[in-house]
């Protein structure tokens, strides 16, 4: 006879048990540490603080740690810890043009104040396995230079003296900037909402998103103007002492975009903008917003839509991996009792299609009434509750 | 073929004289930027006339349409609508909801691409019963008889209920589309290029069957058309319209016969030529 | 260092912040004042994942105090795992009492069922919703069901029962089944199956619906009327089952399909566990002041 399986919290526990024996791994083989995790998967680090939306590198160390490495699962545990942290304030916009530049490039002046500097890339590298990385890791010292104090401005400044590209938009005083970790994202949403959603958006999806539009879904024409990274200040207003004070640095890489340009009769032709900026070295994810970033904008600067990379309510409900790996992953959770409103439904449905068949081939048969409540199970009337 | 259509008949209107229009034109302009869609349109329609709107491509035709059916606000003039209560309202002083609810009862709106105006992935009577589940009918029986019967009108036949617009022909989906508009009963039917993309013996009949609809039900309609055979066809008056103003209006017949304006007499001559 | 600034962050009752919980309970009393509306709402990262109960769970912990009894069920069984790590996760956060039993419990947050037993006025039913929008599935945009519900302009979901009949011969709709609250919103009443629709009409207790990752907040307040979407020849209609239950031998529940072999061999269950095991008791009660009256009942539980 049936019984029914009880006993889950008990299964749960040891389900949990066995995970944390798997995540260890070989206990013979020393545990890795969170200064080698950070230190030497910086990427990784760097990818999990920009779309945990948290910048902390040895709480990011340590939660890819305790994921085993699934950078996704990891950016969950550091949202979930951030959600839980206070508000204390919000720190002026940080000055991009005033960044410790550890790599800079632009793709459209071969020379350009302050100079290309390539920095720590793969950029160039034969992707040749290297074994003698696994066995003896000691690579040269790196060349060194006395480091560049003075401000490096942005290609976008260099064009936008000349007014050949849009104006960066004038920050409105006095309103709040927008945040979708504390408001509902509703729409249609404006720019910094839009950013900030693409800053803390999957990087496979942004990549595809932005690959679309090289491939002509809402092409942009867009050259990397350039792309920076390094640290930036972070300043927050002190009210007591009338100005900003530095509070701390944070390693960034922001990308500007150059793309289209537009223009009519009576306004000249410019170039418009793309933006990305994310936590950590990722070129990557900072291209990948940056061509997002300009495709949304079609509305703003008078172009058709006609790509999913355009599309906000699209591009923005479905950015965020930590909501789509939770909601993809639940299908795992029991469906039972909806799988079994279905199976009825079902078996329901093709009995009437049998009856009616056997109807046609019985002359004597004047054929079933379809009531579309009648039920074909095995037998029994239908009747209420026992109470 | 479609000049040997006779001409239609001159309209007589019913009303009398102290009956105010069915629907009044003010000065309608609307502006893209700094460029003219229409500018300073007015007329009246009066029930049970059609209007036909014609012009060459960006003539503004399909714009002053968009303002006409509440689709697009005009940048200025008032459209007004004698509504079924009889009061006149400008119909931007509706509320969203007045309008929207308007625009599913008391008008039509038959749009070039029938796939604007269908549902491609829902059966041809859901769309012909959508209107009416839409203002509470809640009787499938009913629902469908209806829809049945708006079929036969559109000389559809009644076995492709169940079969969705994308395995029509192009013919059938404006006609599907005609049924879904008129199952309400409205009185005022838009019109976006009906019968444009046709083969030419698929549009003689879906002019022929409109104006049939027309006659049978009353029906006011408005619509655009590049072509003047259609304007001929079915239009008891019509506004020749250039560069986003009228340059010409009056009955069809006399301006098909005898253009005043240089560019009527222009289209004219190009066109109905055989 | 980092790990130490894990265990010095103290969680607060319930896990969430107390300005949270605020935001929370004021877009449940919005909830509750426009019934069947749904509340935008500023949904926080939870410790579980998505499409896991986290707006059922948030709504709990901004209802929750210390007094409170918790049920929490999953496909109508306490001992589900999902159900088992909520109820855990609650236990732990805030201490409060939990229990199995349904008339015990305060606060029963649930995933998929409403509980077989009528629910009581000074009760709370938290619905877990993966996607709170009636018309999502019709109109994948938000911009345009906004509109369609601020204009009532709700239409097609008549049509899509409407090509259900015209195709199966049937609605054929069984769970999440659309309903009409208080004559105006059309709610998705979460993907309980459409069995559980009658007991959302004029419910003694409270109902909360909370969507997560949607950010959505509903509510049908107690005694108000929800009527199942429907058309008057092809009335709405619950399903029925054959078979009383294998194990308390009631009928009229909703039961779950037990497959015992790979030749077809298939039996029915109460879903909801609780009430399950109730009926065992009282029939094994009854059994044991009159042992002579062997039961029907029991010879099913033994089929």
């Amino acid at each position: 006879m049936y019984v029914a399986a009880k006993g889950g919290e008990q299964a749960i526990a040891n389900a949990h048990r066995l995970l944390a024996h798997a995540r260890r791994g070989d206990r013979d083989v020393p545990g890795l540490t969170l200064a080698q995790i950070a230190g030497q998967l910086a990427l990784a680090v760097d990818r999990v603080m920009a779309e945990g939306s948290l910048y902390d590198r040895d709480l990011a160390a340590l939660a890819i740690k305790q994921s085993r490495g699934d950078l996704i699962e990891a950016i969950f545990l550091v949202r979930a810890y951030r959600t839980t942290l206070p508000r204390l304030g919000a720190s002026e916009p940080v000055d991009t043009a005033r960044m410790q530049i550890r790599r800079r490039i632009s793709a459209t002046y071969k020379d350009l104040p302050g100079g290309q500097l390539l920095g720590p890339t793969f950029d160039y590298t034969h992707r040749l396995l290297e074994p003698e990385i696994a066995e003896n890791d000691a690579p040269e010292q790196p060349a060194t230079q006395a480091p560049n104090r003075d401000p490096v401005p942005r290609v976008t400044d260099v064009l936008g003296y000349e007014g050949l590209i849009e104006s960066s938009p004038e920050a409105e005083s006095g309103r709040p900037v927008a945040d979708l970790t504390r408001e509902p994202l509703e729409f249609p949403a404006d720019r910094d909402l839009r950013l900030q959603a693409l800053a803390r958006g999957d990087e496979g999806f942004l990549l595809a998103l932005g690959y679309s539009t090289q491939r002509g879904y809402a092409r942009s024409h867009p050259f990397v103007g350039e792309i920076r990274f390094g640290d930036v200040e972070v300043e927050v207003f002190a009210e007591e002492l009338g100005f900003a004070v530095t509070i701390g640095r944070i390693g960034v890489t922001e990308c500007q975009m150059v793309n289209q340009f537009k223009g009519s009769a009576k306004a000249p032709p410019q170039f418009t903008r793309g933006y990305g900026l994310v936590f950590g070295q990722s070129e990557r994810k900072a291209m990948s917003m940056a061509l997002v970033d300009r495709s949304l904008r079609w509305q703003e600067l008078g172009e058709e839509q006609t790509a999913p990379a355009q599309d906000e309510e699209f591009v923005l409900s479905h950015s965020d991996n930590v909501r789509a790996t939770g909601f993809v992953e639940h299908l795992k959770l029991p469906h039972y009792v909806d799988f079994q409103a279905e199976l009825e439904l079902v078996r329901r449905m093709r009995a009437e299609i049998a009856e009616r068949a056997d109807a046609e081939i019985d002359p004597e048969n004047t054929g079933p009434k379809n009531t579309g409540s009648k039920n074909t199970g095995p037998a029994g009337p239908n009747r209420e509750a026992a109470e | 073929m479609l000049e040997d259509f006779t001409p239609s008949e001159a309209f007589v209107p019913e009303a009398t004289a102290e009956d105010p229009p069915l629907l009044r034109a003010s000065g309608v302009s609307h502006f893209y930027g700094n460029r003219v869609g229409c500018q300073d349109v007015s007329f009246e329609l009066w029930p049970g006339e059609v209007l036909a709107i014609v012009g060459e491509s960006g003539s503004g035709k399909s714009t002053l349409l968009g303002c006409l059916s509440g689709r697009l606000t005009p940048t200025a003039g008032v459209v007004e609508y004698r509504m079924r209560d009889q009061a006149t309202r400008n119909i931007f002083d509706l509320s969203e909801a007045e309008r929207r609810f308007l625009a599913r009862t008391d008008w039509g709106f038959v749009h070039q691409d029938a796939r604007n105006g269908l549902r491609m992935t829902i059966s041809a009577g859901g769309n012909v019963g959508e209107r009416l589940m839409a203002i509470g009918n809640r009787n499938y029986a009913a629902i469908r008889g209806e829809a049945l019967d708006w079929l036969g009108r559109v000389e559809i036949d009644a076995d492709r209920i169940d079969d969705r617009p994308e395995q029509f022909s192009g013919g059938m989906r404006q006609r599907l589309q005609i049924a879904r508009n008129l199952v309400t009963g409205p009185r005022l039917v838009f019109m976006d290029e009906p019968t444009s993309g046709l083969d030419v013996s698929v549009q003689a009949r879906l002019l022929d069957l409109l104006r049939g609809l027309v006659s049978d039900l009353s029906l006011s309609a408005i619509i655009v058309t590049h072509d003047l055979a259609v304007a001929r066809m079915i239009s008891h008056r019509m506004m020749v319209m250039r560069n986003g103003t009228v340059v010409e209006s009056g009955l069809t017949d006399q301006i098909l016969d005898d253009p005043q304006s240089a560019y009527a007499q222009l289209l004219v001559a190009s066109v109905l030529q055989p | 260092m980092t790990t130490s600034a894990v265990e010095a962050t103290p969680y607060n009752f319930a896990y969430l912040d107390e300005q949270t919980k605020r935001m929370i309970r004021r877009a449940i009393l919005k909830g509750i004042a426009i019934p069947g509306y749904q509340v935008p709402f500023a949904s926080r990262e939870m410790p579980m994942p998505y499409g896991w109960g986290t707006g059922g769970v948030q709504i709990t912990a901004a209802i929750i105090g210390p007094d409170d009894v918790l049920k929490v069920i999953d496909q109508g069984a306490d001992d589900t795992t999902n159900a088992v790590a909520i109820r855990g996760f609650f236990a732990r956060t805030a201490g409060v009492a939990t229990t199995t039993q349904t008339g015990e419990a305060s606060i029963i947050q649930t995933r998929h069922r409403i509980p077989e037993q009528p629910l009581q006025s000074d009760q709370v039913l938290v619905f877990q919703v993966p996607i709170p929008e009636p018309l999502r599935f019709l109109e994948p945009r938000e911009t345009e069901t906004r509109k369609m519900h601020a204009l009532e302009e709700y239409g097609i979901m008549h049509v899509k029962l409407y090509e259900d009949i015209a195709r199966h011969g049937h609605i054929a709709t069984t769970y999440a089944y659309p309903v009409l609250v208080d004559g105006r919103y059309v709610m998705d009443p979460s993907p309980i199956p459409k069995f559980d629709n009658p007991k959302l009409h004029q419910s003694d207790a409270l109902l909360l619906f909370g969507a997560g990752r949607e950010q959505r907040i509903y509510a049908i307040p107690p005694h108000t009327d929800v009527v199942s979407l429907d058309f008057e020849d092809y009335p709405f209609e619950v399903q029925t089952f054959d078979e009383p239950c294998a194990i308390c031998g009631t009928r009229g529940t909703y039961l779950d399909e037990i497959i015992t072999d790979d030749k077809g061999g298939r039996m029915f269950v109460c879903s909801d566990t609780d009430f399950c095991e109730r009926q065992v008791a009282r029939n094994q009660g009854v059994q044991n002041q009159s042992s002579a009256a062997a039961s029907e009942k029991t010879e099913m539980t033994d089929a």
